[in-house]
């Protein structure tokens, strides 16, 4: 239930929840790409509602969000092919969006490559170069070294149907970062991959931007991909920004409900704050708030099975085990605990078990903000 | 999503150039239609301009004239007799294309084809000689079979087309069931085929009720409509032919309008051009 | 999975229509090239290559057929000056009215051919609507001449004919382009100018292919337009052909013309399916 009541309450309503800094090394970046209360409807759909964000220059950012979150939707204002119903779009001291895609000096990785079939491998990649009219051994030049850059030099010569998805998918990649843009934006570019590529794709692009040093907008819908390869998140959900961290912040210190379950697993608590102890279902623990309802995140992991290495001040609560999912090394186990409530816990892989006892620490239950309906 | 340059007009200059372009080509390709109308009320009959004294009676005329209901009515005997032996034997050629080999196919497959792209006269000689060679008296039949002939491709084409389109494993799944080839053919086959089935009978008739250069060898004593309008055209222009052709135009009209509902109702639109290509004969050649 | 009662039912009828009746009719129309006709009137079936010397010989014949070729080659090239930029501007520019605007397109080809050919017969003509609306808005003081009764009158009426004919397969081959395409080619810098010449109109060659094939080869063995609106310069090859078969009585003549006809249309559309192939990409 929502507590209109809350102070934090009117701050979040005006602009996402920045937490933390932006990664390791990117304290002092300056700002690249400059987004200020952008919006977009289509028709009587409003898909993007006032968004702002600020993107460091060589910066790894992820738009991350579910389908119809609005998350390509601002890809593509940013890169030219949607105009905002409002807001702007800064590159540096000039004004992006006022200009057309062929002038901005953003490049863009589609979704579904959208290599040139009449040309090969080589022409794609110097397709950008050859429409700017850059000299001809200048152009032979950078694009051997993209293609080398992505390891395709060996297929320069082939045709597009010729190459698998993944090759493609390099192809696309050495054609956009050889015009040497400003900013790269990827669109969802290795959704076609198989799991196994997919991982290995990811490994290698994070790598390949920070040898390349250029901003990458990477938007997608799978949340491991955006913690995997991000120096920042940016959460979108229905249009809006929902939280704006790095990897570790948005997974440690989720700033609403929707954020701690869409990243990861989480136990969602709704307890009853009074004179200082939260209470839900049986369990009950201090906390320093004020009183009334509050939700509360806590991760599975975070909740163990009693015995060894407990600490005084952990709270403990006795359950019946409903599901046990095997995950290779460790497991889910969900667990009935009397009262409405149900803890999902993540344990180290053992028997099947019946009745357990769990403890948590009271500070690794994280207060967090329910999240406003959009309508 | 609409194509950037639509929401961008400022972005392409070029743009404005070619909706114009647009309108000209489009004017060039209605003004034959639309003078032709205006003019079939034109009481000063054909040409001169401005059109004076609006009247109905080259209707009136036309209505009273008795040669060219007769010839109405034997085009559309033609036009049906037609369509029934371009289906039958166009379906099971589709049919066969899509589901057989034998040898010669490939020859089979062009030689279906050819009579769409070659031009009519060729095809209408042809068939004179071969009525010659078993002394067939030139008659309605004779032209019956010229048309039905020339126009199997067309149910071969769209049929064929629409069987590409059909998902295999409900027939499979027909089979599997207990259901013989020939149930499975109606039961399942030809519901699938419906549509194609039936715009390719709307556009055989169509064009059979145009054709003119297969029919010119193989006519007899009766005319089809387009002969006999146009030996009143080698007679000199009456507007009596302005009206008639005013009321084919509406009938055209009418029939793509149908043939046109029927095809958005169960498909998108996207693939009409593909197949009006390889479709759509050329009347008077 | 199709047993072979099944397969011989479905083949065997229409192959056999399709012998009975265009095989051997062309086979037929193969052997009286090779005959020759009496003073009689008679088909005299000795076998000789008589009809194929007058072809080349009699400078009436070969020089119809390459006017009708000259005539077909300017059909084709307007109808696909007309048919290509109205395919473009529908395709990418024409958004919610695209369907509409396509189907105005191809309703004048379910017009009837003779009504539309006769419509310019009136529109061109010395007292027609066209010479009429020049003297009267004073642009000319007597009818042009030229407008009816000469190969420009078939070459306009055939191209307003086969615009449709080249608008479709282009249209059909634009369509085919995944817009993705045009987006990446100017997120790459290419305004929409380049983006035309490097990516779309190389993509869609297949389609102006097909279209200029269609547009050739019917207007070089159309007969109407040319009786209707041709006059005597404007005579085509189809022309000489049907009076053959009528007035002129020389059936092996005729026939031999058919064939070359027909050996011209068959190569012309081998080597266009070539080209279509070789410039396929998708």
């Amino acid at each position: 239930m929502r507590d209109l009541r809350h102070p934090g309450w009117i701050s979040f309503m005006t602009s996402p929840i920045t937490t933390g800094h932006a990664g390791a090394d990117s304290a002092a970046r300056p700002t690249l790409l400059s987004i200020r209360s952008v919006a977009k409807t289509f028709g009587r759909n409003a898909v993007l509602r006032n968004v702002s964000l600020e993107i460091a220059e060589g910066e790894f950012l992820t738009i991350l969000g579910e389908s119809g979150s609005g998350k390509t939707t601002l890809l593509r204002i940013i890169a030219g092919f949607e105009t905002a119903t409002s807001g702007e779009v800064w590159m540096g001291a000039e004004r992006l969006d006022s200009q057309p895609p062929y002038r901005r000096r953003v490049n863009t990785v589609f979704q579904n490559y959208a290599l040139f079939p009449h040309l090969t491998v080589e022409e794609n990649v110097g397709y950008g170069l050859r429409v700017a009219k850059r000299p001809a051994a200048e152009i032979t030049a950078r694009v051997a070294e993209a293609l080398d850059k992505v390891k395709m030099t060996a297929h320069a010569r082939k045709k597009p149907s010729k190459i698998s998805g993944g090759q493609q998918q390099r192809v696309a990649l050495a054609r956009a970062l050889v015009n040497q843009p400003q900013l790269l934006l990827l669109d969802e570019p290795l959704s076609a991959l198989d799991a196994n590529l997919r991982r290995q794709m990811q490994v290698e692009l994070k790598s390949l931007q920070r040898e390349v040093g250029i901003a990458f907008v990477f938007v997608t819908h799978d949340q491991e991909e955006a913690m995997v390869m991000s120096d920042r998140i940016a959460l979108l959900r229905s249009g809006e920004l929902e939280q704006v961290a790095s990897p570790r912040e948005i997974y440690s210190r989720p700033a609403t409900a929707y954020v701690a379950q869409f990243i990861g697993h989480t136990n969602l608590l709704k307890a009853e704050v009074t004179a200082g102890v939260a209470r839900c279902g049986f369990l009950s623990w201090p906390v320093t708030r004020p009183d009334g309802v509050a939700l509360f995140s806590l991760r599975p992991e975070h909740v163990r099975l009693a015995g060894k290495g407990s600490s005084s001040g952990d709270v403990r609560v006795r359950g019946r085990v409903i599901h046990q999912a095997f995950q290779g090394a460790t497991e889910l186990i969900r667990v009935d605990c009397g009262g409405g409530l149900i803890l999902v816990a993540r344990t180290a892989s053992g028997n099947p078990q019946n009745d357990v006892e769990l403890e948590f620490a009271p500070s690794d239950a994280i207060a967090v903000l329910e999240s406003p309906e959009r309508i | 999503m609409e194509f950037l340059v639509s929401s961008n007009p400022s972005a392409n200059p070029g743009s404005r150039w070619l909706l114009l372009y647009a309108f000209v080509v489009f004017g060039f390709l209605y003004l034959p239609i639309v003078v032709l109308i205006l003019y079939s009320f034109n009481g000063t009959g054909v040409g001169g301009f401005p059109p004076r004294h609006l009247t109905l009676d080259w209707y009136r005329t036309l209505f009273g004239d008795g040669p060219i209901w007769d010839s109405v009515l034997n085009s559309l005997e033609v036009a049906l007799a037609a369509m029934a032996i371009s289906l039958t034997f166009g379906i099971p050629a589709a049919l066969a294309l899509d589901r057989a080999d034998f040898p010669g196919k490939a020859l089979f497959r062009r030689l279906v084809l050819l009579p769409l792209i070659l031009p009519g006269i060729i095809t209408g000689l042809s068939l004179l000689m071969l009525f010659n060679l078993g002394n067939v008296k030139l008659s309605l039949l004779t032209i019956t079979l010229g048309h039905g002939t020339a126009l199997i491709s067309v149910a071969t084409t769209e049929v064929f087309a629409g069987l590409q389109k059909l998902d295999r494993a409900q027939e499979e799944a027909s089979l599997d069931l207990g259901a013989n080839y020939w149930q499975t053919f109606w039961r399942v086959t030809v519901p699938n085929l419906k549509l194609p089935i039936i715009g390719a009978a709307l556009l055989i008739f169509t064009l059979s009720m145009d054709e003119i250069a297969v029919s010119f060898f193989l006519i007899g004593r009766d005319n089809t409509l387009p002969l006999e309008i146009w030996g009143r055209l080698r007679r000199g222009i009456t507007p009596e032919i302005n009206a008639v052709s005013t009321i084919i135009f509406v009938f055209s009209l009418l029939t793509i309008v149908l043939w046109y509902r029927l095809r958005v109702r169960a498909e998108g639109s996207a693939d009409l051009g593909a197949e009006l290509v390889t479709v759509n004969d050329r009347e008077g050649t | 999975m199709f047993s072979r009662a099944y397969k011989t039912v479905v083949t065997v009828p229409p192959l056999a229509w399709v012998a009975v009746f265009l095989l051997v009719p062309y086979l037929l129309m193969f052997c009286y090239s090779f005959w020759s006709v009496s003073s009689l009137q008679t088909i005299v079936h000795s076998w000789n290559f008589d009809n194929y010397r007058d072809l080349l010989e009699k400078p009436v014949y070969w020089q119809t057929l390459l006017r009708s070729m000259w005539i077909a080659a300017r059909v084709t090239l307007f109808s696909l000056v007309l048919g290509y930029p109205l395919a473009y501007f529908l395709s990418f520019y024409a958004g919610r009215r695209k369907d509409l605007l396509y189907q105005m397109v191809i309703i004048p080809l379910w017009v009837s051919y003779l009504v539309r050919a006769y419509a310019w017969k009136t529109i061109l003509g010395s007292d027609g609507v066209l010479n009429t609306l020049l003297q009267y808005a004073h642009l000319t003081n007597h009818p042009l001449d030229f407008l009816l009764y000469s190969p420009f009158a078939v070459v306009l009426t055939l191209t307003h004919i086969y615009t449709p004919f080249t608008f479709l397969p282009v249209y059909a081959a634009l369509e085919h382009i995944p817009r993705n395409l045009v987006e990446a080619s100017h997120d790459l810098g290419a305004t929409p100018t380049q983006t035309f010449w490097k990516v779309i109109f190389p993509l869609s060659i297949p389609g102006v292919l097909a279209g200029a094939t269609f547009a050739f080869v019917l207007s070089l063995g159309d007969f109407l337009a040319p009786l209707l609106l041709g006059g005597p310069s404007g005579i085509m090859i189809s022309n000489i052909v049907v009076s053959l078969f009528g007035a002129a009585y020389n059936w092996p003549l005729g026939a031999a013309i058919s064939l070359c006809m027909l050996v011209l249309v068959v190569s012309l559309l081998f080597v266009s399916e070539r080209l279509e192939k070789k410039w396929s990409f998708s």
